[in-house]
């Protein structure tokens, strides 16, 4: 047996809707059967990860708390990876946006004005984009791949906050724990409503998405990117530069990084410690494919990508399941979502191989 | 389609009266690791304790735990969802865990709390801790007596105090053997990197140490001095399995006797918050099997053993200097357990320079 | 021993993984097919090469077994990425964290135990060499592989026919299509060729480096070698270059802190990482060679119009 793609004539808005159900359909029932081979109960597994942390209140915050960082730089990431441009250093650009957004609140802890807020996530966007402006200059300017130069930029940025919470910006009062004060009550995000956890972060994140996915449907910035992502030499018949192309999605999506990562540290954490992203930068740039690098879609995705993390929480307690299945689970969820997203552009065929006429011509 | 939302529905039913029956019957007492439960390291000694707990009060309680939880927001939410399923009693351990314990703790004031290393409490939050450095005081007084080069290294992890004072506890006993005593330290900065450890004691043992410690969690130091017929000591766990001709003995984490201690005084109504910080005379660690090495060193080694835990040894006594060769302590006097909780500076003898 | 030559020992220890699991990503990708998951790839030849030997007690065939673990790991991302087209950089992603999880479930009864190491082989004669002897010719045999396969590949490469295909479907799988090169079977063949060598980098991690098992025991050195595939612009000998050049910083700034320099251990932890930067910095300044050797199609799916 065999399968065979044929490409559509035109993009299935069908299946564009579909697939992802089809994906869930697949999964429930392969991720059943793997639940039942491990000996627990299928159905038990399957509501703990997909509807009980749809179940309460307080969980549905906590999911737009997991999910805000992820869609913000998968947002970002969208328009680099659009225009070709692999940055895959966000997880070095949300920390430095953080410690760029903390030096208010830290090193200056006794300054407390409405200002502060407003400053300090402007700060941090300046931060996230800077470091995003040293792969970016290395390309356009050096030739340096951006791929290994923001890789590697990751590691650093985390040694440098280790170095800062462990040295200089260590709570004079903390038993000289590696962390910093705690910010005042200027410095921190507030909720959004009143029945939750959830801070203004998650309304960042949506923002982002929508003014993204306007600017890339209906402006020529967004024509622009795309031409310059199909095709370098396109673009320049259309008189725009690759160049600074580089710049701008590099910028944007390092500031929207570091946007996500002084919010994370203000809502969330209110407080620099060793480590302050459980590895987002990355998740995020399956969050950016998943949505399929459309800015609403990554909503979804990243909204779908956050349920996992809680249900695989929520299965650890109800099925005594170790962490380390539901990272599998996680794998294979993603797995087929990503396979079932061929169906847009793809009919399958399966093909019994005897019978095909090619086959019998001998051309293969 | 039918018949799986029927089969939906029915097991919907099913958990929900199996929680409500549980939930009558046996108090729940629940754990949040930092780690995966079989690290072979810090996580995985909470686990055995998790395990002496459940064998010894099995009949009254039942344990639940999460396991390798992010610090941060993450923590906050493991921590709530334990709070919520009905947990009476909630270890958290993991020095990370401060804030977010703290912070649940407020929203949720009738279930307790237990923070392991940390240093806020609250009517509701105790925290527990455990004095390894007495661990590694045993330690330095044998490598003292071992090292031929009156030379040690020592693997560690991150400048926090905890790991500088073992450093200094280390290099305190040692000194008591061999006043000229010195240590070379490298930080790894992870806690759990098989290769990066090796690494770091190659390192060390190219530049002539003969005698290795490790404040890392695996046992690739110990596999390394092996190898290169030197003597080690283990960390967390016992790791005579990695190095049967190697290990002097290691620093055996046994969380169970606290957690079996204060789980009874929780199920007796008796549980109040502390900051309790027990040594080796309470079984909150315990030192591995005195081997491969002579009969005298090992009968040094257990009578200091038994001098700290009879309190008769105090391993931070004066007369101390400091690494810049001021004074610290005045013979006799010993340090108080405030300046030991936050220690960030170095005493004599230690080849390295701390973070400022 | 002098301190120079124990230096250089444990470089080579570091470096060998980082080489060999880039070396079979580079093959891959000059066929055109990103494939982010060697993380994963890796760690579960790490975990299969430690039962296998466990088992059978023999590392030997614990070699085998992560060569051929990783190699059908990868199956998984060629059918999804080149049968069903769907996305090459997050389907690799997510390989990645598919085998962080099986590796830990599998290995669940194989944590805490002994591991077996791969012993040396001292070639005769060569092996007397005062210091290269020592250094290069009393290896495991997972070093001299890893020379071999560098050699191997860059002949495969730029002096067989099969080689020139292979770039052929990189650089443009339409054309290569054309002249009647099976371009999705090329590339299931480099993709599975990449998964063999991260195997046997994970089997390094588990019998030589440090024998034993433990969870996420490759701690990011796939990563790693991501970056050294693009650092070496896709030639072969560069890796070795850059493998042992990022092993040599990682070593030596062990030795730095042990020395009791004072330095920042962070900042002498980071400096791999930026040494790395600044060479390729150094390296890449020719625009025009460097985009001779980046296989065009990277990362583009090919579906063959019929």
């Amino acid at each position: 047996m065999r399968i065979e793609l044929e490409k559509r004539a035109k993009i299935s808005t069908l299946f564009s809707i579909l697939s992802p159900f089809i994906a869930f359909l697949l999964m429930i029932i392969f991720g059943g059967i793997m639940f039942a081979l491990l000996g627990k109960n299928p159905v038990t597994a399957l509501y703990s990860f997909f509807v009980e942390p749809l179940s309460e209140v307080w969980s549905l915050h906590e999911l737009a708390i997991k999910a805000a960082p992820l869609i913000l730089i998968a947002v970002g990431l969208s328009v680099c990876f659009r225009s070709n441009n692999w940055n895959i250093g966000a997880e070095g650009q949300f920390i430095m946006g953080a410690i760029a957004g903390s030096i208010l609140p830290v090193v200056f802890y006794d300054w407390q004005s409405p200002l502060v807020l407003p400053l300090m996530m402007l700060m941090g966007m300046l931060g996230g984009a800077l470091f995003a402006a040293i792969p970016a200059f290395l390309k356009a300017h050096m030739n340096t791949n951006e791929i290994l130069t923001s890789l590697m930029l990751v590691y650093v940025a985390q040694l440098f906050l280790d170095w800062l919470v462990r040295g200089p910006w260590r709570n004079p009062g903390g038993m000289n724990f590696p962390e910093t004060r705690t910010f005042a009550a200027d410095a921190i995000l507030p909720e959004m409503i009143a029945s939750g956890r959830t801070h203004w972060g998650f309304a960042f994140a949506i923002i982002a998405a929508i003014l993204v996915w306007f600017m890339m449907r209906y402006t020529l910035k967004g024509f622009e990117i795309s031409v310059l992502g199909q095709s370098e030499r396109a673009g320049r018949f259309a008189g725009f530069s690759s160049r600074r192309m580089i710049w701008f999605s590099m910028l944007l999506s390092g500031a929207l990084a570091g946007l996500a990562g002084i919010s994370e540290v203000s809502g969330a954490i209110q407080q620099l410690r060793p480590v302050i992203s459980p590895g987002y930068g990355f998740t995020a740039i399956i969050v950016a494919f998943l949505g399929r690098l459309n800015p609403l879609g990554i909503i979804a995705a990243g909204l779908v990508l956050a349920l996992t993390y809680l249900g695989g929480e929520a299965a650890q307690l109800s099925l005594g399941v170790s962490d380390k299945v539901t990272r599998v689970f996680q794998g294979l969820l993603l797995f087929f979502v990503l396979s079932c997203d061929t169906l847009i552009h793809y009919r399958i065929r399966l093909v019994w191989y005897r019978f095909t006429a090619s086959d019998l011509d001998g051309s293969r | 389609m039918k018949k799986l939302l029927l089969a939906l529905a029915s097991t919907a039913a099913v958990i929900g009266f199996a929680s409500a029956a549980a939930a009558q019957e046996k108090a729940k007492v629940c754990f949040v690791y930092v780690g995966s439960k079989t690290d072979g390291g810090w996580t995985q000694a909470h686990d055995i304790g998790r395990l002496e707990l459940e064998k010894a009060l099995g009949d009254k309680i039942e344990t639940q735990f999460l396991e390798s939880v992010p610090e941060g927001p993450d923590a906050e939410r493991a921590i709530e969802r334990l709070a919520r399923s009905g947990c009476g009693l909630i270890y958290t351990t993991s020095f990370g865990f401060m804030d977010a314990t703290i912070k649940i703790a407020q929203k949720f004031p009738d279930v307790k709390f237990e923070h392991a290393t940390g240093y806020k409490t609250a009517p509701n939050v105790a925290t527990y801790n455990s004095r390894f450095y007495e661990g590694r005081y045993i330690q330095g007084v044998i490598a003292a007596k071992m090292s031929e080069k009156g030379v040690a290294g020592y693997i560690a992890s991150f400048p926090i105090p905890e790991v500088v004072m073992g450093i200094n506890s280390f290099v305190i006993g040692a000194r008591s053997v061999n006043p000229d005593f010195k240590i070379k330290v490298v930080w790894a900065n992870t806690w759990f990197d098989p290769g990066k450890e090796a690494d770091a004691a190659k390192a060390l043992v190219d530049q002539g140490v003969d005698i290795l410690t490790q404040h890392t969690d695996t046992t690739a130091p110990m596999q390394v001095a092996a190898e290169r017929g030197i003597k080690a000591f283990g960390q967390a766990s016992d790791m005579i399995a990695a190095g049967p001709k190697t290990q002097l003995t290691a620093i055996v984490d046994t969380w169970g006797a606290y957690y079996i201690k204060r789980t009874q005084a929780f199920l007796d109504g008796k549980w109040e918050t502390t900051s309790s910080w027990d040594g080796l005379k309470d079984g909150i660690l315990t030192m591995a099997p005195y081997t491969n090495m002579p009969d005298d060193v090992k009968k040094l080694a257990e009578e200091t053993e038994a001098k700290i835990k009879s309190g008769e040894l105090k391993p931070f006594t004066g007369p101390l200097k400091k690494q810049d060769g001021s004074e610290w302590l005045a013979a006799g006097a010993s340090s108080d357990d405030g300046t030991l909780l936050g220690m960030n500076f170095y005493v004599e003898g230690v080849d390295d320079q701390l973070p400022k | 021993m002098g301190i120079v030559e124990a230096i250089l020992l444990s470089v080579i220890t570091a470096a060998t993984p980082l080489v060999i699991a880039a070396l079979g990503e580079l093959v891959t990708e000059r066929s055109g097919v990103l494939n982010l998951g060697v993380e994963g790839m890796m760690v579960m030849g790490a975990v299969s090469a430690f039962a296998a030997t466990q088992i059978t007690g023999s590392p030997y065939l614990g070699i085998l077994a992560g060569i051929a673990c990783g190699a059908v790991f990868s199956q998984l991302f060629a059918f999804l990425t080149l049968t069903l087209v769907a996305n090459q950089v997050a389907t690799g992603l997510a390989l990645t964290l598919l085998g962080l999880g099986a590796s830990g479930m599998l290995g669940e009864s194989f944590l805490g135990i002994q591991g077996i190491k791969l012993q040396p082989i001292a070639i005769p004669v060569l092996a007397d060499i005062p210091v290269i002897g020592p250094l290069l010719f009393r290896q495991d045999i997972i070093f001299y592989l890893s020379i071999a396969l560098v050699a191997g590949v860059h002949w495969f490469l730029f002096k067989s026919r099969a080689g020139l295909k292979l770039r052929a479907v990189g650089d443009s799988h339409a054309s290569a299509h054309a002249l009647g090169v099976n371009v999705i079977r090329t590339r299931y063949l480099a993709v599975m060729f990449g998964g063999a060598c991260a195997g046997l980098a994970g089997a390094q991690l588990s019998l030589v480096y440090t024998p034993q098992w433990v969870e996420n025991m490759s701690a990011g050195r796939g990563w790693i070698a991501l970056a050294l595939v693009v650092f070496s612009s896709w030639r072969p000998w560069r890796l070795i270059a850059g493998g042992y050049l990022f092993g040599a910083v990682s070593i030596s700034q062990l030795h730095a802190q042990a020395f009791g320099l004072g330095i920042p251990s962070q900042l002498l932890s980071s400096l791999p990482y930026l040494a790395t930067i600044i060479v390729l910095i150094l390296i890449s300044h020719n625009r025009r060679t460097t985009l001779i050797n980046t296989p065009a199609s990277l990362g583009k799916p090919f579906v063959p119009d019929r």
